[in-house]
């Protein structure tokens, strides 16, 4: 008050004001946060509620059957969690590599010119929609490789003992393998992306200081570069493994959505996703709707396991970095 | 660094066309820099330097920012090749090979050449692993020899008595002092001709900046040092030779007692009395 009186007169109404525009403003971005909560409670719950009848009739082995028969109202989520975990995995060994190698020469090797170029391009690859990737998939890639790779893949395969196993069966085109191709195309803008912006948070002068211990550009991307990022490229693998678990439609598309699991990487099978975006529209049953709806709790499992997985790691990273 | 030799140059006339001639009195010249030029793209930033660094001999390069002196640093180990857009031309003779060749393999002078930056950089990994690493580049060392030329390193740059316990543990825990001395270690253990040093006390507390300058001072012995620094007090303290850059030239190159005590050019004087600058 002394110092109000000194340095001018404070009108009260303002300070009224100013003080209920504080509160209103905590009051708003607080429930806009506690808003993301409980929808997030929401729809955990709701699938909760829905799944029980499914469970309640099959028990723990409604994650072991592999049977999925709406007739006879006997379901299992064996395949689909195979045909899910599957898919990622191998889109995920197709892509991080594939996308750190573009990070890699986007920000190690490559000319400034091409470097735009490039990265616009990375991003237009972001923006296409699933549904598109579906089409091209079925229309374009699956084709081809019905003509020219699967054949060659099982007359390769044919003989080596573990190899042959993968690679057997009728050359359908449409597949395991073919899915987790798409996918592996989906994800590499996003890691791609991450990875980049990562590298380029790498001090240049710690660069500069191992090239002038004589390291080549390999050694200071593989021993200084990657380590330094590796909180972040993991992050962004798992931005990417988390769209792969997810994708729906593309994977729809090509994946031959075939209750079963088979060996064969060429042979059809489905995902999670797929199963539901195939099948909620015939679901009249009760038993139906609430083996869709566990389907989708499972798959939010997953998810929340990979996450939980991937914090792990980086935390126990960051500990032995710290001993 | 009371007890460093005075050094005794007969005319020690020091401006930048008769460098050379001037300063010859039995210091053999390990790096000669001759008529060299550089740019950024089509800014030029150096124009036509032209001194020698002195085999076991510290030469500090002073002058105001932005006039070229790191820029000349990294002119030594071709760290600009990095960038594109960035040249020099002229010749940098060491060990009278001319490194600004285009044949030359460029690992291979950085590694003969070592460098320290202005703010530590010790890599993503253990103490051991970040002296090992230059080490491993090049050569094939047995463990046990690995080891010792680890513990010499530390040793060295008087490192090796506070991590002796924990050289497995990252080299990012370390204090900024501790891990600039690393860096230096990094740097001898490849056993390089020639270090340079870019600023390397700029981010350190003075405790740390005197250890780094007695390391320096005794790193003479063996190896011939550049050294770039913003501080005056500390290029009289651990250079043997200082050359004075302004807006890309070489004002004055000469013995450190006689630049700061007589300069021969106004503009150096104006800069070491603090005039501008």
């Amino acid at each position: 008050m002394e110092l109000a009186a000194q340095s001018g007169t404070v009108a009260p109404s303002i300070l009224r004001k100013n003080s209920l525009i504080d509160s209103l403003m905590h009051g708003l971005t607080r429930s806009a946060a506690l808003l993301v909560l409980l929808l997030l409670g929401g729809v955990i719950g709701v699938l909760i509620h829905g799944s029980i009848p499914a469970f309640e009739k099959f028990g723990f082995g409604f994650f072991t059957t592999e049977k999925w028969n709406p007739v006879t109202e006997i379901f299992g989520a064996a395949a689909p969690i195979y045909g899910t975990i599957v898919t990622s995995i191998i889109a995920m060994v197709i892509g991080v590599p594939i996308s750190i190698g573009i990070a890699i020469f986007m920000t190690e090797l490559c000319p400034r010119s091409l470097k735009r170029t490039l990265g616009t391009g990375i991003e237009l690859l972001a923006g296409i929609p699933s549904i598109i990737y579906g089409l091209w998939g079925l229309f374009v890639l699956a084709p081809l490789l019905q003509q020219y790779v699967q054949p060659a893949l099982i007359s390769a395969a044919e003989g080596i003992p573990w190899l042959e196993s993968l690679f057997t069966g009728p050359p359908y085109g449409i597949g395991v393998l073919t899915a987790a191709l798409i996918l592996s195309i989906m994800v590499l803008p996003y890691i791609t992306s991450v990875t980049r912006d990562v590298f380029e948070t790498v001090p240049p002068m710690l660069k500069e200081s191992a090239y002038g211990l004589g390291a080549t550009t390999w050694e200071v991307v593989w021993k200084v570069v990657i380590p330094y990022t590796r909180t972040g490229i993991v992050g962004g693998v798992m931005l990417g493994l988390g769209r792969a678990l997810g994708e729906t439609m593309a994977v729809t598309f090509v994946i031959g959505n075939a209750h079963r699991i088979a060996t064969s990487l060429i042979a059809p099978g489905t995902t999670i996703s797929a199963t539901i975006a195939n099948e909620f529209t015939e679901a009249d049953g009760e038993m139906y709707t609430s083996a869709l709806i566990s389907l989708g709790l499972i798959l939010f499992m997953i998810t929340f396991v990979v996450l939980a997985a991937a914090r792990l790691m980086l935390l126990r990273l960051q500990m032995k970095e710290n001993r | 660094m009371e007890n460093r030799p005075s050094i005794q140059i007969g005319s020690a006339v020091a401006s930048p066309n008769e460098t050379r001639d001037a300063l010859h009195a039995g210091y053999a010249e390990k790096v000669s820099i001759r008529d060299v030029c550089f740019y950024y793209g089509q800014s030029i930033a150096l124009k036509n330097i032209s001194l020698p660094l002195y085999e076991k001999q510290t030469t500090a390069f002073i002058g105001p920012s932005g006039c070229g002196k790191s820029t000349l640093l990294r002119i030594l180990n071709r760290m600009y090749d990095l960038y594109p857009g960035q040249r020099a031309t002229g010749e940098v003779l060491l060990d009278g090979e001319n490194i600004l060749s285009p044949t030359i393999d460029l690992n291979l002078l950085r590694y003969r050449i070592g460098m320290v930056f202005q703010k530590p950089t010790p890599f993503p990994m253990s103490i051991y692993d970040n002296i090992a690493f230059g080490i491993r580049l090049y050569e094939k060392v047995p463990k046990s020899e690995m080891d010792g030329r680890v513990e010499d390193a530390l040793k060295r740059t008087a490192l090796w008595d506070e991590v002796k316990n924990k050289v497995n543990s990252s080299g990012l825990g370390l204090s900024g002092g501790q891990q600039q001395r690393l860096c230096i270690a990094r740097t001898i253990a490849v056993r390089p001709k020639v270090i340079l040093l870019d600023e390397p006390t700029s981010a350190l507390d003075p405790i740390s900046t005197a250890k780094i300058e007695e390391l320096i001072y005794q790193l003479k012995a063996d190896y011939s040092i550049a050294i770039v620094t913003h501080n005056m007090q500390q290029a009289a303290r651990v250079a043997d030779f200082t050359a004075f850059m302004y807006l890309g030239e070489l004002v004055e190159f000469g013995a450190t007692d006689m630049l700061f005590t007589k300069p021969k050019q106004t503009k150096t004087e104006e800069y070491i009395t603090g005039r501008f600058g």
